[in-house]
């Protein structure tokens, strides 16, 4: 149970870190969303056993991450939570994918490795990207972005919703578990006790419901979602998002890695 | 079960994308045409109480292990499909973004596993016809826990051919399924268990809430809709995939036990041509890198190569910190 408060409180947090004033929460979410989702099809389009080219865009999370001041451990601890999906999906490849592959002269290793090693890699970049950006946006301003950017009213009006009642309804939850737990309810619920258990607090979100409509329509709801909509699109976010894409056509054609290395290095073509 | 953003390949992702996202407009549409301004917070309110419920487990007797709600099942019995489905995809999307469930690529991926197999098949075509209107709350606890068990082996089944289509893990389909459906089975039940423990509760405290279940219209319509996704998304992901021999080596394998795709060539072909006439990313390897993927992904390996590619690979890591502070400190 102390996992719904966990999530609550990880919750907040996000919120609190959108809520400040950085470099990356004053870009355009829509800035923002598009940009995130050209990373992302460029990190996915590498074929399976990339590593190394898959390096520079590192880049991307990291900028993010700075310009929102986004903390990295809270970022870390995220990382290392979702991590167990990704790592048991790999982990099999090195050993259905046995066939060598030389990764230096004269070192070879099993192409499972390599591509398990690629996955992770994937796992890393897609993740802290999509959390930095969450981290320096914000709920309400990303719904105002996607809404922007074409996503149905009613659907960018129910995340809203949710947002709003995820906490309400969370609260509650947690205090009918700390409740049960206060007269002597130990571990996880029977079947029979959680049927009531979650059916109150379903009894009770309906009845919430009932009383939010009463309430919107006291203050004039008649089935129109409005929302307040204050997206300035600035050069800034012009050259946000055009720098971005430049580098990540640039890093997906060009093998970085390597023309940084020769030119360190001095090793001919 | 989440499919996740590093499993994915882009065209799988997109043509996951492009049938959830369709599911969703369509669904927008509906619920914005049922002028019952009541929905929109209970809606909201029941997609917060999906969320916490969620997170509360309960014990599966006998084993030790604990079960929760999926909600996908018990939002289509509660709202119907279409609003079930705009809850369930809030939901969904809510995880995606703050606790990097999935992913972003893959939100489309698990929309239509986790809610578009559960609200427009499992719903219609197992809930529904076990329990009718009027039925009674045993029954309609049977089909709850049948409905559910039913849409988790969907969604999984889509997990495993959304991974095997990818490429990017080695996991062949036919293990992949035989090792996933028992786990799933067994999630399915406690998913169904708590499913009908809710709609059985409701039903005695307020009987008002639950819908007598009138058949609603274009239900068949969105099921094909969404039986259609499906197979476009197979299609595409056959001819898009970066992977083809892994690809025909599971499907070989499956062949023994008798898959879908193999009668069905004429229509394939001729989606294949839309396909390749509509594409978003029609090949989306930009030509420089597809240069490369010719010989694997790493360039023809020789002593100063590979000391540069070392060099480099480290370098740009140190880059890449070093913008990181200049980044942090500029501000």
């Amino acid at each position: 149970m102390s996992r719904l408060e966990s999530a609550l409180a990880d919750l907040r947090l996000a919120d609190t870190l959108a809520s400040r004033d950085t470099g990356l929460s004053r870009l355009d979410p829509r800035a923002k969303i598009v940009t995130t989702i050209a990373f992302l099809v460029a990190v996915v389009s590498y074929e399976r056993h990339t590593v190394v080219a898959l390096l520079p865009f590192l880049l991307y999370p990291v900028a993010l991450v700075s310009m929102g001041e986004v903390p990295w451990r809270w970022l870390l601890r995220k990382l290392a939570l979702a991590a167990p999906f990704a790592v048991l999906m790999g982990i099999a490849n090195p050993v259905l994918d046995r066939a060598p592959m030389e990764v230096a002269h004269g070192v070879t290793m099993a192409g499972g490795w390599i591509s398990f090693g690629s996955i992770l890699l994937r796992f890393a970049l897609t993740v802290t990207a999509a959390l930095a950006v969450v981290a320096g946006t914000g709920m309400h301003a990303l719904c105002a972005g996607l809404a922007a950017l074409g996503t149905p009213r009613v659907f960018t009006a129910q995340l809203l919703f949710l947002w709003r009642y995820a906490f309400v309804l969370g609260g509650e939850g947690s205090r009918m578990a700390t409740a049960r737990e206060a007269r002597g309810g130990r571990g996880s619920p029977t079947l029979a006790v959680y049927g009531s258990l979650a059916g109150h607090l379903l009894l009770r979100a309906f009845e919430r419901a009932e009383r939010i409509h009463r309430a919107m329509r006291a203050r004039g709801f008649d089935g129109e979602i409005r929302s307040y909509r204050a997206l300035r699109w600035s050069p800034r976010d012009s050259f946000f998002v055009a720098g971005w894409i430049a580098f990540f056509i640039v890093a997906r054609a060009v093998y970085l890695p390597l023309v940084l290395g020769r030119l360190l290095t001095g090793a001919g073509g | 079960m989440h499919m996740a953003d590093a499993l994915l390949s882009p065209s799988v992702g997109g043509a996951m994308w492009v049938a959830s996202a369709a599911t969703l407009a369509v669904c927008a549409r509906k619920v914005s045409a049922r002028s019952d301004d009541r929905l929109v917070p209970l809606m909201g309110v029941l997609g917060a109480f999906v969320f916490a419920a969620q997170m509360i487990n309960f014990a599966i007797p006998g084993t030790g292990s604990s079960g929760h709600l999926g909600g996908g099942l018990l939002l289509a019995i509660l709202l119907g499909p279409s609003a079930a489905f705009l809850v369930i995809a809030s939901v969904l999307t809510v995880q995606a973004l703050f606790f990097a469930d999935g992913g972003l690529l893959a939100l489309g991926a698990n929309l239509f596993n986790i809610g578009v197999l559960p609200c427009f098949v499992a719903y219609p075509f197992l809930y529904r016809p076990l329990a009718p209107a009027g039925a009674s709350r045993a029954r309609m606890g049977v089909a709850a826990v049948v409905a559910a068990v039913g849409a988790l082996l969907l969604g999984t089944t889509g997990v495993v051919l959304q991974t095997v289509a990818s490429g990017i893990s080695s996991l062949p389909s036919g293990p992949f399924l035989a090792l996933m459906l028992p786990i799933h089975l067994a999630i399915g039940l406690a998913e169904g268990l708590a499913t009908a423990a809710l709609v059985h509760f409701l039903a005695k405290a307020r009987p008002d809430l639950v819908p007598a279940g009138s058949a609603r219209g274009h239900r068949s319509a969105l099921a094909g809709l969404a039986v259609a996704a499906a197979l476009v998304a197979g299609v595409v992901s056959w001819f898009a995939s970066p992977q083809p021999d892994g690809l025909e080596w599971s499907v070989a394998n499956a062949a023994g036990t008798a898959e879908l795709k193999a009668p069905e060539g004429g229509v394939h072909e001729k989606l294949a041509v839309v396909q390749s006439r509509t594409a978003v990313l029609p090949d989306y390897d930009l030509p420089a890198a597809k240069a490369a993927e010719g010989n694997a992904a790493w360039p023809e390996v020789n002593a100063g190569k590979s000391f540069a590619g070392l060099v480099g690979a480290l370098a740009t890591l140190v880059l890449v910190v070093a913008a990181g502070f200049t980044l942090r400190r500029r501000r």
